[in-house]
Formats: structure tokens, C-alpha cells, sequence
């Protein structure tokens, strides 16, 4: 069974390349058990999001302060 | 649209942001200088025509990639360039764990709510870019290179010559450094009410 930290390790690795089906099933066991490791794969979607808008964010609500 | 009539304010904040976003991923203001000329040059004289000022900012930023994927690129070629790929410890965030691989109590990531009502907040983006820039120089480059820029990890691997695994490590030791930034300075911090 995975542990947090091989969980946060595999999460991440799963935002770069494909998991292998025995590392999905262990991962999807571990988050089912584990409330630290669901928030913190939605922090990772979310930081991955949060670049994604840095370029495309609208004109009005990233300006600095003139 | 984007020609020499476009009002000028609407030119010169764009350019703003053009620059903040270069700066960020080249960390040196002469070369994001130079990547903003180029691009607001390639888009000056493009016959491309708008709707409105979102479509014409997703393409200049689509000009502005190709620009700093390309100074990257004669960056990385330079001889005597070498990845230092452990800017960020090994060990940097054993202290998250206990002795079994689980979350110490007082580490253990806590929800964020709905944090994507933080991006209409000016003060969201600001702490975000202090995240960023506080990333160890090659660190924030595979980073941003991966998150921003869209490569693949083999293209990054590629590009600056270093192993999968290396690219691999840097991106999850990225990925944990600005998750701590993010949880600190934003969304358990006073700043996020401010």
C-alpha cells in the first residue's frame, strides 16, 4: 500500500505521463482512504490551472495599479 | 484590433502584462524586452483581425511562447550551460512526512474551498507571481516551461539536456514548493480576506 508521500510522488508523476494500471489502482485505493491526499490532487489540477490562466486571465482583472 | 490606431492605453497595459509574463519565465528585463518587441512587432504586422480584446490577447500571448521558447533555446545552446537540477534538495520536504511516508498532522493539505474564485482577485495573481519568481532559477524554468509554455516533459528533457527522471524530479519538487507558497501566503493566510 502507498503512502502520502508516494502518493503526492505519484500524482505529480501522473500530470507529466500516464500511470501504469497498477500504480492507477494503488493511487485511486490510497485517495479513497485518504482526505490530506484528495485535497492536495485537487491542489495540483488547480495549480496547473492557475498557469494556464496567468497568460489568458482578461485584460480587466490583471492589471496592476497604475 | 491590434494596428497602429488601437487606442493607446489599451497597447500600453497589454504590453505591460506581455512584459510581467517574459520577465517571469526569462528572470532578466532585457531579453523579456526584447521577446515583448518582437512579438507585439510579429502581431503589428499580421493582417489578423479581432472581435474583441480577449481574442486578440490569447494571440499575442501565442506570439509572445514562441518568442521566449526561442530565446530558452539559444540560452540552452550557449556552452558552459549546465542544469543544476538540485536547486531543491532531496530531502527538502521529508519534514511533511512522519517516519511511515504519512502526512504529519499540522502538514496534512487542508481544503481549499473553491479556490478558483481567487482568480478575479488582483491580490491572488500578485501572491502567485511571488511564488513563481521565488522558485530557484532552473527549477522555475522546467517548471514554466511544462505549466506555461506547453512542452512535453521529453521536449523539456530534450531542450536542456537532462534525464526524464530529472525533469520528472524538478517538476513534483516545483509542484510542492509553490502548493506550500500558495497554502502560506494565500488561502490560510489573513491576505486572502484582506
Amino acid at each position: 500500500m502507498l503512502n502520502c508521500k508516494q502518493a503526492a510522488a505519484l500524482m505529480s508523476q501522473g500530470m507529466d505521463k500516464e500511470l501504469g494500471a497498477l500504480q492507477r489502482v494503488n493511487l485511486r485505493f490510497h485517495l479513497m482512504m485518504c482526505g490530506g491526499c484528495r485535497n492536495f490532487s485537487k491542489q495540483m489540477m488547480f495549480l496547473r490551472k492557475s498557469c494556464q490562466n496567468l497568460a489568458q486571465r482578461d485584460l480587466a482583472t490583471g492589471e496592476e495599479q497604475p | 484590433m491590434l494596428n497602429p490606431d488601437s487606442p493607446v492605453d489599451e497597447l500600453v497595459s497589454l504590453r505591460r502584462e506581455m512584459f510581467k509574463f517574459a520577465r517571469l519565465q526569462l528572470r532578466d528585463d532585457a531579453s523579456a524586452e526584447d521577446a515583448v518587441q518582437e512579438a507585439l512587432a510579429a502581431a503589428l504586422s499580421g493582417q489578423k483581425q479581432f472581435n474583441n480584446r480577449a481574442q486578440l490577447k490569447t494571440w499575442v500571448f501565442a506570439i509572445l511562447k514562441n518568442k521566449i521558447i526561442d530565446i530558452i533555446r539559444e540560452r540552452t545552446r550557449s556552452p558552459g550551460i549546465a542544469m543544476a537540477v538540485d536547486e531543491i534538495p532531496e530531502d527538502a520536504y521529508d519534514g511533511l512526512f512522519n517516519e511511515k511516508g504519512f502526512w504529519q498532522e499540522d502538514a496534512r493539505p487542508s481544503s481549499w474551498g473553491d479556490p478558483e474564485s481567487s482568480f478575479s482577485s488582483r491580490q491572488f495573481w500578485q501572491v502567485f507571481e511571488i511564488c513563481l519568481t521565488r522558485l530557484p532559477e532552473n527549477t522555475a524554468r522546467v517548471f514554466m516551461m511544462r505549466e506555461m509554455l506547453g512542452f512535453e516533459t521529453e521536449e523539456i528533457c530534450k531542450e536542456l539536456a537532462i534525464s526524464p527522471t530529472n525533469c520528472w524530479v524538478v517538476l513534483h519538487r516545483a509542484r510542492m514548493w509553490l502548493r506550500l507558497c500558495l497554502d502560506e501566503r494565500w488561502f490560510n493566510s489573513e491576505n486572502r480576506n484582506a
